[in-house]
């Protein structure tokens, strides 16, 4: 069974009239038997839609479908859903046994069935083995599971992850995610997940929702987005290490990385320009314009203007003859794979992360020219960010 | 070195409480165990005929009151403090519940506690009044003629004015310790993650449910608390008593055995006739007795609340 959100929007007020719009007319279809990861940035409306899907918030508007049936008005104990809690929420009183068939006994399924079917439940998550124990004698990990558990003993049609793995630390974090992979395959149940994590988010999700301000940015498999991101906040909210991001300019269908004085412009308020000497400025502006690929070569065409290029880090490619030249300050190699980290020539402070093959050999100090993959690097409107 | 350092700085602190209580409690605890063991002690010479072990509490046990203290004791306790307990319980999670007024209906249920007893005693006296109380006036608009609650002279009948005054004596009770429960009730509550309330409803709980499976297991260190500490307080009944019938503890023109004395009112009549020989050390003893019970009742509570209390 599919969800569907239409238009969905939550605006929470403020006890001083001031209104938070939490969700923005949010679109999203959730498809069936699909492992979703709900993603972006802290207070981006993400807990706030998985409520309103599981019915503990209302929406403002917008309706929400469970396959053809409408469940906006529906109270969240007639939905159907299993929801595991950022921090569980597991009733401190109650053994592993007990919190398992809570759910069960509310709908007063006979006695025997309901602890088969906690067993089994348990069984499935792995912890089969703790029944008699009390939430406070269990590992952050096996806690999760327990809550779990608790989600999916009554066979919800849906099952709704908040930020599951944020308690854990990161060895256990990798662990469980895999575990939550392989009982959504198991149970083949429509999931979502919530996550700020975006490595986490891609590692496991069929399809990954980005979220920012409560504005859905974009839809799809993970590989895809980060492929094809259609806007600079998904570009740089993908991927570690993150995306560079280099001011350029369009002109005449080329793509020029911008001049050392578009850089200044961009970290220093313009209006100190006044008060420098000519010299000064002078010395600050680099009058070269590198033309580092055209546009035609993208595919695209885009008119002249000013553009922010992002390039991931693994789209360098060392080359003699590229136009790019860089000093490299740091160099890690790890494994397969060499990190280099090297300063802006016009910034000293910033710096970009540069991932390629380690059969290069560059140490710091090193002036290196590079030349781009062109499917790794992007092309943004300065102004509004949408991918050219 | 540092550690020590801080030991004798909390001394320090602790000090001035500890002599207060050494003057002002200990040393009256230790006084009234050697004064309940004293035979024939005299109050205003401070001499006594050597020593008794139990000639005190045998002279306790054999006062005309005594079966009618820990009669009326025994009743205050045991049927105020469950009442007391659960309509506070209820009161708490109501009130928990609502949104509007939470404040100010907190305060109203608050009230209480900030207000004296004795003036307390006098209003619910007044409430409770044949000819103008309110709660005849209120049984009036419903036809029920008034009822003799606590005052007898006009007539009714002698033989149920002990239950009649034990009645309103119990409303009163239970009414004038609801403010302190519901206040800790209620903080007890709002600590309560209100995410166990979301998984709850998510898993279709019903109500009675949440309130027995949820609530109540969560609320259970400040229910174990509450039942405690009211226990001992209930058994130490006498300024309610006081205050709703004045100082011979019955309706006026009640029998004296429909007297409404509790132990605590013992050891008080054993002082008021201090100058009795030995009156001061029967009271000693009467409360050395209610102590007893209070430990012993205690204990067992502690003991249950082992099993049943989730901290
Ligand atoms: N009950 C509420 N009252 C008012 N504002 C709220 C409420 N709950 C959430 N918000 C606001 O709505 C926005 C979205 O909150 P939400 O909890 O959905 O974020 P989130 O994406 O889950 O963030 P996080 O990753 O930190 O959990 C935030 O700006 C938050 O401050
Ligand atoms: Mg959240």
């Amino acid at each position: 069974m599919d969800i569907k959100l239409q238009k969905v929007t939550k605006i929470f007020q403020a006890k001083d009239k001031s209104e938070t719009v939490a969700v923005n007319a949010l679109d999203v279809v959730i498809p069936s038997g699909k492992l979703i990861g709900l993603l972006g940035p802290s207070g981006c409306g993400k807990s706030t839609t998985l409520y309103m899907i599981a019915g503990l918030l209302e929406p403002n508007e917008g309706r929400i479908f469970f396959g053809d049936e409408d469940v906006t008005d529906l109270p969240p104990e007639e939905r159907g859903i299993g929801l595991v809690f950022q921090n569980y929420a597991l009733y401190p009183h109650m053994t592993v046994r007990q919190n398992i068939m809570f759910p069960l006994e509310n709908i007063k399924v006979p006695k025997q069935e309901a602890l088969s079917r906690a067993q089994e439940m348990a069984d499935l998550v792995g912890i089969g083995e703790l029944m008699d124990r009390k939430p406070k004698q269990l590992s952050g990990g096996q806690q999760q599971r327990v809550a779990i558990a608790r989600a999916l003993v009554k066979q919800p049609r849906v099952l709704l992850l908040d930020e599951p793995l944020s308690n854990l630390d990161a060895r256990l974090r990798l662990q469980t995610r895999e575990e939550i992979k392989r009982i959504q395959r198991e149970t083949g149940i429509t999931t979502v997940f919530v996550t700020h994590d975006q490595e986490e988010a891609m590692s496991i999700s069929d399809q990954i929702v980005l979220m920012d301000f409560g504005v859905k940015q974009q839809v799809g498999e993970p590989q895809f987005v980060y492929d094809k991101p259609i806007n600079l906040f998904v570009a740089k909210f993908l991927g570690t290490p993150p995306i560079n991001l280099f001011a350029g300019e369009i002109v005449k269908n080329k793509l020029l990385l911008a001049d050392g004085k578009k850089y200044r412009t961009e970290t220093q308020a313009p209006e100190h320009q006044e008060d420098l000497t000519e010299d000064a400025i002078r010395a600050m502006t680099h009058e070269v314009k590198v033309p580092i690929c055209n546009v035609e070569i993208m595919d695209k065409k885009a008119p002249d203007g000013d553009v922010v290029i992002g390039i991931r880090p693994e789209g360098f490619v060392v080359d003699e003859k590229g136009p790019l030249e860089l000093e490299i300050f740091m160099v890690e190699t790890i494994g397969r794979d060499t990190s280099l980290v090297v300063k802006d020539p016009f910034d000293d402070n910033k710096s970009y992360r540069i991932i390629i093959d380690s059969s290069y050999r560059v140490k710091a100090g090193d002036k290196v020219k590079f030349s781009f993959k062109p499917d790794k690097m992007f092309v943004f409107d300065k102004t509004s960010g949408d991918v050219l | 070195m540092l550690e020590k350092q801080s030991n004798v700085k909390a001394w320090l602190y602790l000090a001035p409480a500890m002599l207060l209580l050494s003057v002002f409690t200990f040393y009256p605890l230790f006084n009234a165990f050697f004064l309940a063991f004293l035979r024939d002690y005299e109050f205003l010479l401070g001499s006594a005929r050597g020593f008794t072990f139990l000639g005190n509490f045998i002279n306790v046990i054999n006062k005309p009151d005594f079966g009618i203290a820990m009669k009326n004791t025994a009743v205050i306790t045991f049927v105020s403090v469950p009442i007391a307990v659960i309509v506070a319980l209820m009161i708490s999670v109501a009130l928990n519940s609502i949104k509007k007024f939470q404040g100010f209906l907190q305060t109203v249920f608050f009230l209480p506690y900030v207000t004296n007893a004795i003036a307390i005693g006098m209003a619910f006296a007044f409430i409770f009044h044949s000819d103008y109380g309110l709660l005849n006036t209120m049984l009036g608009w419903v036809g029920i003629d008034p009822i003799n609650w606590i005052n007898l002279r006009q007539a009714g009948n002698a033989d149920t004015s002990w239950i009649r005054a034990m009645f309103a004596l119990l409303v009163y009770t239970i009414w004038g310790g609801l403010a302190f429960k519901i206040m800790v009730f209620l903080s007890g509550l709002q600590s309560i993650d209100k995410q166990y309330y979301d998984a709850a409803r998510i898993d279709a709980t019903p109500k009675r449910r949440v309130f027995s499976k949820i609530t109540v297991p969560l609320l259970s260190p400040m229910i174990a608390y509450i039942t405690i500490t009211s226990f001992i307080g209930a058994f130490k009944a006498y300024r309610t008593i006081i205050g709703m019938f004045g100082e011979s503890l019955r309706p006026p023109g009640a029998l004296s055995k429909d007297s409404l004395i509790t132990i605590v009112g013992l050891v008080y009549d054993s002082l008021a006739h201090a100058d009795a020989t030995g009156a001061i050390s029967e009271a000693a003893a009467a409360s050395i007795i209610l102590f007893l019970i209070i430990l012993a009742f205690t204990l067992i509570q502690m003991q249950v609340s082992k099993r049943r209390v989730h901290f």
